[in-house]
């Protein structure tokens, strides 16, 4: 399908030597202390340093939030959009420029409520953007009201009785779309989410990274559970592709996947070894569908790459298309188009039309 | 028009009314195309109205399934396509009954009388003729009317092909067709060509349309016996020598935009969502993928016009396309390229509002929501095309706009213009002027919101560029360096710089043109659409020496340098709109004159009587105020049959 060289993302792959802090635009950062878009910020600095591609193919593009503020810190194009639609503006500007490497930095709020839609319909575009969805369970910017990914229970100042709504799983949205690249990482992990940043970077096609970020202002801690330092390798869960599912501070469980079910078993009980645990495949839908369901407190929470296919992009097959039907049809003739079904008039006659 | 059908020798005519009218699912606009086309050919300038239904099939035979075509065509100057036919073509009997009232008396109506029947008229609901309280003979009586059994005749003519009865009745839009080519003189290699083009692939349909439309032809020399039926001569109108098509405002649009790729030294982005009725704009466009245009139809709206601004910052010209309920939606996208100045166009087909409203039918009620309809001061250009074809320089109009003062500019068209259609003269595609679009490269002194001091335009950067990276967004900017700003002075400052550099566009828009005589007392001012039917009654209250002029706006923002003097030379403005009173609020804001509205708001354009029964009254009462300069006599008050003179005047 794809016989055709279409442009890729960025210019030819050169050597360029860049440091974090040549993505660093000198403004002040102006998130409350603690915020964990600070480390975000330093992950996605130390990504595109090292991408291999140059400063001015990158673009973030934003909406409205607290972290949607994140192109002003970045010395790149930025765009600054409107709630809920930097999915739709980035696919405007990969369309008309595909060499560019287009980010969309968004939240819980800005892409799982009010842009809902745009992000739903980008993954199942496949349309080449990067989405970095930083997800604290809060509207920080308007100051503490629940977010789609709140939990049931959580008091919020607009839920002070307790969150009634089910909370929406963006890992398992994308999933619904068939998205081509999905990861989940934690915002102070900060080696490997930039590691999953290059990745997604890589990626031709729409690429999902959900962060779980904190809130200390308004939602502070909330992932402490599984994410804390203290607890992280134990209740979390990196996927590796082609790797088996070991999980532990000791390396000694791991997750074996049985009628369709995620089982955790613990390696040298019941005779089970490294050879019992399921290998990941990061391309296997249902095997990505299983482990996309494990959440902390029943499962450890998984992280890393947790599916990756290559599938034509959206503005491959758009450019593909436009050359397919030129060849088929002819490069479009404007004179032949606009004189169809047209008719002479002589001269001779001086009447004019008003 | 008397009589030209009955009688005598075949008369020559300037102008006529044809309306054909059928259910929905007859076909009935390809028969008008046809017919138009064909007139086109024979040299008729035209003017034509499509109507039809909302439901894609809405149930047969029944009032709110008809669909029609209006077509005025003479060898005059066609401005409209006119009021009340001089031929009504009523496939069925909802077709007739919805429009009897409309009809003068002595109108020539053809039936297909296979279809007058006792189960179409309960499809109708023509509860009168079903309860036996009048028959269609004495509903008929005061027209001329030709009963023909369409139904019959082709089935006749078709007897000895091998195809379905269904597909024989199929034929009778050609047998009709062919016999109103007969009254009207027209030539039938058009039609054929058409068949042969269409049923290429089936030859037996190509024979059995084609037989069916000589057929019709034919018929015509039986009614000239049996109905004392002449042809009708029409002189041939002498247009402008050229080249010409027939083209409607969508066609145009998807032309203009066609052609202005092939004029930009940018790519341009089409971003749209399916709305009635703008969608034929996407159709279009998505078909030429050959020419290289990018036309997306995106999720909705809104990501219509925000990926249209997206593209726009990367470097390409942003363009959408919709209607009212979308343009709703997209106001918050408009603010956003108001904010970031960045050039976007968004083609307004107006249509019947509010909400869902009335989606086939025309209106101009858009135009304070493109004015004013966003939050905060939003200023923009906002172009009005005044035919189909001027759809077509509309877009180029909007772009150079767009691009020299970084700006969304809103066209407002609407349904009568995007869907109507008029012979168009092709412009010369190599006198066009090319449109530049001037990215900036000066790495050493660029800051995103330093303003040109012409146009008080910022910079426009392709993304890609390097040692250009920069920042903008929707929160206020600093000017010149474009930093967020919540300074009170700046704000106020980018406030007033934002609508002045619409304003400073009039050095770039014609000055308003005055139609009339030197001593013209009353100034009819309309706007977009209205122009042909607005012209055209005003041009016949001249013709009757009353003191009157026309002026049509095509910009409404900014509004013509000159425009100011102009309504100060006239005793009174009559503002003739098909809203409440939009522009006329406008103008009582912005001018002291003396302004009166003619608003009307049915969903169809203004009919010519409606607007000289203004003019008549507006000269009468400006008269009794003793306002004129000298006294004049003005005939008023005759309703010509059929008006239905619903108007207000404010």
């Amino acid at each position: 399908m794809l016989s055709t060289e279409v442009k890729g993302e960025g210019s030819p792959q050169q050597v360029l030597k860049y440091t974090p802090k040549d993505f660093d635009s000198g403004e002040t950062v102006r998130w409350c202390p603690g915020c964990g878009d600070f480390a975000i910020l330093n992950a996605v600095r130390q990504a595109f340093a090292q991408m291999g591609i140059p400063r001015e193919k990158f673009v973030i593009v934003s909406g409205i939030g607290c972290s949607s503020r994140f192109p002003y810190y970045m010395n790149v194009y930025g765009f600054h959009g409107i709630h809920g639609r930097a999915p739709a503006i980035a696919t405007g500007i990969k369309v008309a420029n595909p060499d560019l490497s287009v980010w969309v930095v968004t939240g819980d709020g800005d892409g799982l409520a009010i842009g809902g839609n745009h992000l739903m319909h980008a993954i199942r575009r496949n349309i080449g953007i990067k989405i970095l969805l930083f997800d604290n369970r809060i509207y920080g910017l308007t100051k503490g009201q629940y977010s789609p990914t709140s939990v049931i229970g959580q008091e919020t100042k607009s839920s002070p009785y307790g969150v009634i709504e089910r909370p929406a799983d963006p890992v398992l949205l994308a999933l619904s779309q068939k998205a081509t690249f999905i990861a989940r990482a934690i915002d102070y992990d900060i080696k490997r989410l930039s590691q999953i940043i290059i990745e997604a970077g890589k990626h031709q096609g729409t690429a999902l990274v959900h962060i779980y970020q904190d809130c200390p202002t308004f939602n502070d801690k909330a992932f402490e559970d599984f994410a804390g330092k203290e607890v992280m390798s134990e209740k979390t869960i990196e996927v590796k592709h082609g790797k088996p599912l070991i999980f532990g501070k000791n390396l000694d469980k791991g997750i074996v996947v049985k009628d369709g079910k995620p089982h955790i078993v613990k390696l040298g009980e019941n005779g089970i070894t490294e050879k019992d645990i399921t290998v990941y495949d990061e391309t296997d839908f249902y095997l990505n569908f299983i482990i996309a369901n494990m959440h902390y407190p029943a499962f450890p929470e998984p992280i890393g790459i947790i599916r990756r296919v290559r599938e034509p992009t959206f503005e491959e097959l758009l450019y593909m298309q436009i050359e397919d039907v030129k060849k088929r049809k002819g490069v479009g003739n404007l004179e032949k188009l606009i004189y169809k079904n047209s008719w002479e008039v002589k001269g001779g006659d001086n009447s004019k039309k008003i | 028009m008397d009589d030209p059908f009955v009688g005598g020798d075949s008369r020559e005519v300037e102008k006529v009314i044809a309306k054909f009218a059928g259910d929905s699912g007859d076909g009935i606009q390809v028969f008008g195309a046809q017919f138009t086309l064909s007139t086109a050919i024979y040299g008729n300038d035209f003017a034509i109205l499509p109507e039809f239904p909302a439901e894609i099939r809405a149930p047969a035979g029944t009032t709110y399934g008809v669909s029609s075509f209006q077509i005025q065509f003479g060898g005059i100057d066609i401005l409209t396509p006119g009021d009340s036919p001089d031929v009504l073509i009523a496939f069925n009997p909802a077709a007739l009954k919805i429009n009897l009232g409309n009809l003068k008396p002595g109108t020539l109506i053809i039936i297909n009388e296979n279809e007058f029947d006792e189960i179409n008229f309960k499809k109708a609901e023509w509860k009168s003729i079903l309860q036996g309280e009048e028959n269609l003979d004495d509903i008929l009586a005061k027209y001329k009317t030709i009963k023909v059994k369409m139904n019959d005749m082709v089935v006749e003519a078709l007897k000895d092909l091998d195809i379905s009865h269904k597909d024989k009745i199929r034929t009778r839009n050609f047998f009709a067709l062919g016999l109103i080519s007969w009254i009207f003189d027209r030539p039938l290699e058009p039609i054929l060509d058409f068949i042969r083009e269409k049923f290429s692939k089936k030859p037996i349909l190509q024979e059995a349309n084609e037989r069916a439309l000589k057929a019709g032809y034919n018929y015509g020399e039986t009614i000239e016996v049996s109905y004392r039926i002449k042809k009708i001569k029409i002189k041939k109108y002498s247009f402008e020598p050229g080249r010409y098509r027939y083209i409607s405002g969508n066609e145009a649009f998807a032309l203009g935009i066609a052609a202005l790729k092939e004029k930009i030294s940018i790519p341009i982005v089409f971003s749209s969502y399916p709305i009635t009725p703008a969608s034929e704009i996407l159709h279009y466009l998505a078909e030429m993928r050959n020419f290289g245009i990018i036309a997306l139809q995106m999720e909705d709206e809104i990501a219509a016009v925000n990926s249209a601004i997206g593209a726009s910052f990367a470097g390409a010209l942003g363009i959408t396309a919709t209607s009212g309920p979308g343009l709703s939606l997209k106001s918050e996208g408009i603010n956003l390229a108001v904010m970031t100045e960045l050039p976007l166009i968004v083609i307004d087909n107006q249509r019947s509002g509010p909400s869902t409203g009335m989606p086939t039918k025309t209106e101009q009620t858009d135009l304070l929501f493109a004015m004013y309809g966003r939050h905060g001061e939003s200023p923009l250009i906002v172009i009005a095309p005044i035919s189909s074809g001027d759809c077509f320089k509309a877009i180029f109009d909007a772009a150079r706009l767009a691009i020299k003062y970084m700006t969304p500019v809103i066209i407002l068209a609407d349904q009568y213009l995007a869907t109507g259609a008029e012979p168009w003269k092709i412009p010369n595609l190599d006198e066009i002027a090319k449109i530049d679009g001037k990215y900036w490269t000066d790495t050493k002194n660029f800051l995103p919101y330093t303003r040109d001091e012409n146009t008080l335009a910022r910079p426009w950067v392709k993304v890609g560029t390097p040692g250009l990276e920069h920042r903008i967004g929707g929160l206020e900017k600093s000017n010149i360096y474009g930093k967020v700003s919540y300074d009170p002075q700046n704000h106020d400052f980018m406030v007033k710089i934002r609508a002045e550099k619409i304003r400073r566009a009039q050095n770039d828009i014609e000055d308003l043109e005055v139609y009339g005589p030197p001593d013209a007392e009353l100034l009819v001012l309309g706007w977009g659409s209205t122009f042909g039917h607005l012209r055209e009654a005003v041009i016949t209250s001249i013709e009757k020496g009353y003191p009157v002029a026309h002026a049509h706006l095509r910009y409404i923002n900014p509004l013509p340098k000159n425009i100011s003097e102009v309504l100060k030379k006239f005793k009174r403005i009559l503002v003739a709109e098909l809203n409440l009173g939009q522009l006329l609020l406008l103008i009582r804001g912005m001018f002291t004159v003396d302004a009166v509205g003619l608003n009307k708001v049915t969903g169809t354009p203004f009919r010519i009587v409606d607007i000289k029964y203004a003019i008549e009254r507006e000269l009468i009462n400006l008269d009794k105020e003793g306002k004129l300069s000298k006294h004049i006599k003005v005939e008023t008050g005759k309703e010509e049959k059929g008006g239905e003179l619903k108007y207000a005047v404010n």
